[in-house]
């Protein structure tokens, strides 16, 4: 078991005649993710090493049956992405595109209620279950089988943590970079409540950071509903007041948001926590030798 | 993006945000030309000292005149003067021009605000009785004097919420309508320049009794939302470039996110999460990090150049850490920038270099063959602890 992708997903790609997409679809390809179809107006009719290229969302659903898709398109647009993947009916939407503007997200979020999507990002790596399928730009690589859930708002520190649990001979059920932004689809309670219900799962690893309360209010939503074990970093510990740090949703506002607030949250919900950023896999392996 | 408090008053004003009549001056003649067409009768002006940063008024930066002598007299005070406020740090900012502006009979001051509300994933108008003063001092001892409205994106601000929020913090019925129309104007600049922050503190009322009363925005701070700015050239004309920390400005050139910070370790990362993870183990082993730098997934040759030039340029380095995790990025690539900016500019400390992922031995050969003086580690642990004791060395 897994969540949210698993080898029977059926993938299409919006903005797959890009640099990116076509790139990584071909990375996805070769992981041995169903990637269908993609979507670029205009260039229907055309494909990118043989996966079929529609011009709407719409077209390539009816054709595909695809239940999942992945966004590449360039910022300006990418809001524009989501709406037709959600008007489309497809279940899962992936949006990698970093850069777009909060505003836009606000809307989207508000022509999401009501409609069943589920929307991971934007701005992250995607979604992947080892050896079954991958939705995303993470090296799939370092990945491996297994039963450690990853959630993060990070790219390439849930890498670093993937590849900590991947060494020690720790697999993955499934890691979901739920993204950087201020105001994104998916956050930590809604994955963390799936990796509860889901049989493979035996621990979680969280990665949070500064800027917003998304942690804090994990925290109050594992206290509550979760049994299973969750290890939790928060990234962002010297970051100073008011500065965004790269991340558009990783500041500290206010004096609101601080790796401090976060730990505390996490530590009064008797969550295990580390602060260092290369001791996470051996947090996860002291907290599953206990269990 | 921040802008000044002249520059935000003229996009509110576009709005339908009432501003008080004012000019920018940069010179002390200046002010005092302004200053002439404005003073008529027992009128006053404010001349206020233009920085990106809060608190003017208790540093001495914000003044009073009656005549137009004295508007000369204090803007060539202020004019080149160093303003030291509790948001500025202890170096200060420079003030190199200032806004002279009309006064007027303040009645009594109120806060208004709009945010994005990350939890509820909104825009929401704030308003508090106690203006003037910070909103988070506010928050934090009397909080009932917040009001809030959350705002429906698909139909923006209606304007029963604006009269609830006016009639919240006990404004006359006599200005209701006028407080309606600043409030709407606030949302609808916000929204369609793409802010991340707008703050009118003090929102002010006067001479409610008379037909004359105003509400009238006496200050204004806008924070812009980077991303949207692709599509608001106007703004991003009023970026100045003074107020900025030179290396930020000049890492934004070359797309990269660099923060600078106040330790002696150089970082070079990629990817923001990572980035500040790394600031973060450095502290750990003892170390303190001197700025934040990602890299990006996608980071160039040319941009990896520019951020080592950057990183070499801060006097404060004592030693550099390049933690890369290539995930989209090649490490080859990233050895391959390493090297060209360390012939370019010169390794003036010493470097720990972390490689970890796709291409991994490739750009660990390319560094090993390069001759230079590279530390190399293979963990993030090992990294910071190598880079920690080199900077004491």
């Amino acid at each position: 078991m897994s969540i949210f992708v698993n080898q029977n997903t059926r993938v299409i790609c919006q903005g797959i005649t890009g640099e990116q997409g076509a790139f990584h679809t071909r990375q996805m390809v070769e992981y041995g993710t169903k990637m269908l179809g993609g979507v670029t107006p205009g260039k229907g009719g055309a494909d990118v090493d043989g996966v079929p290229v529609f011009n709407t969302v719409d077209e390539a659903v009816r054709i595909t049956g695809a239940d999942a898709s992945v966004i590449y398109v360039p910022a300006a647009f990418a809001a524009d992405a989501i709406m037709e993947a959600v008007d489309a009916g497809i279940g899962l939407v992936v949006c990698i595109t970093e850069g777009i503007p909060v505003m836009d997200m606000i809307r989207v979020k508000r022509f999401m209620e009501g409609r069943p999507s589920r929307l991971i990002g934007p701005n992250c790596p995607g979604v992947i279950t080892p050896e079954e399928c991958k939705v995303g730009i993470m090296p799939g690589h370092i990945h491996k089988k297994g039963s450690v859930g990853v959630v993060s708002r990070s790219g390439t520190l849930t890498y670093e943590a993937v590849d900590q649990l991947t060494r020690l001979g720790l697999g993955q059920s499934t890691c979901v970079g739920i993204g950087g932004d201020p105001i994104n689809g998916t956050n930590f309670i809604d994955v963390i409540g799936e990796f509860e219900k889901d049989p493979e799962t035996r621990a979680v690893v969280m990665i949070g950071e500064i800027g917003g309360g998304a942690e804090e209010e994990a925290a109050d939503f594992i206290k509550r509903e979760v049994k299973k074990p969750v290890i939790a970093y928060i990234a962002g510990v010297t970051a100073p007041k008011g500065k965004r740090m790269g991340h558009a949703g990783a500041i500290i506002a206010g004096g609101k948001g601080t790796a401090g607030e976060k730990y505390a949250a996490l530590r009064e919900a008797r969550i295990t926590t580390t602060e260092s950023p290369a001791g996470i896999g051996k947090a996860v392996l002291e907290v599953l030798e206990k269990v | 993006m921040n802008i000044h408090e002249y520059q935000a008053k003229e996009l509110l004003g576009r709005y339908g945000v009432k501003v008080p009549r004012g000019k920018i001056a940069f010179t002390p003649q200046e002010a005092e030309e302004i200053a002439k067409e404005f003073l008529t009768g027992d009128s006053v002006c404010v001349v206020k000292a233009q920085i990106h940063a809060g608190g003017r008024g208790k540093a001495g930066g914000v003044k009073l005149v009656k005549t137009r002598e004295e508007a000369r007299e204090y803007a060539k005070a202020l004019l080149g003067k160093t303003l030291v406020t509790h948001q500025t740090g202890p170096k200060g900012k420079e003030v190199k021009k200032v806004l002279v502006e009309e006064g007027c009979r303040i009645l009594k001051e109120y806060y208004l605000g709009v945010v994005v509300d990350r939890g509820r994933q909104k825009v929401c108008v704030i308003v508090s009785s106690e203006g003037g003063v910070e909103i988070e001092e506010v928050a934090a001892k009397s909080p009932e004097k917040i009001l809030r409205e959350y705002v429906d994106p698909a139909v923006g601000l209606q304007p029963y919420q604006a009269r609830k929020l006016a009639f919240g913090i006990g404004l006359d019925k006599t200005l209701l309508g006028k407080a309606v129309k600043l409030m709407t104007g606030l949302y609808n600049a916000f929204v369609g320049l793409d802010c991340s922050m707008a703050e009118i503190n003090p929102l002010v009322t006067t001479n409610v009794t008379a037909k004359d009363g105003e509400v009238l925005a006496l200050d204004a701070k806008i924070s812009f939302d980077d991303n949207g700015l692709f599509r608001h050239k106007d703004v991003l004309g009023m970026r100045d470039l003074d107020e900025e920390d030179a290396k930020e400005v000049e890492a934004s050139r070359h797309n990269l996110n660099y923060v600078a910070l106040d330790g002696n370790i150089g970082c070079m990362v990629n990817g923001a999460g990572l980035a500040m993870a790394t600031m973060d183990i450095i502290k750990l082993y003892g170390g303190k990090p001197a700025n934040f730098l990602d890299v990006g997934g996608g980071a160039t040759r040319e941009q990896v150049t520019a951020a080592f030039k950057i990183l070499m340029s801060d006097e404060n380095v004592k030693a550099v850490l390049v933690n890369i995790f290539g995930g989209i990025m090649r490490c080859d690539v990233i050895a391959d920038g390493i090297i060209e900016a360390a012939k370019d500019v010169g390794m003036n400390a010493p470097l720990v270099v972390r490689l970890q992922g796709t291409n991994v031995e490739k750009g660990r050969d390319i560094l090993r063959q390069s001759g230079l003086n590279i530390i190399a580690a293979e963990k993030m642990d090992e990294a910071a602890e190598k880079v920690v004791r080199a900077a004491k060395a």
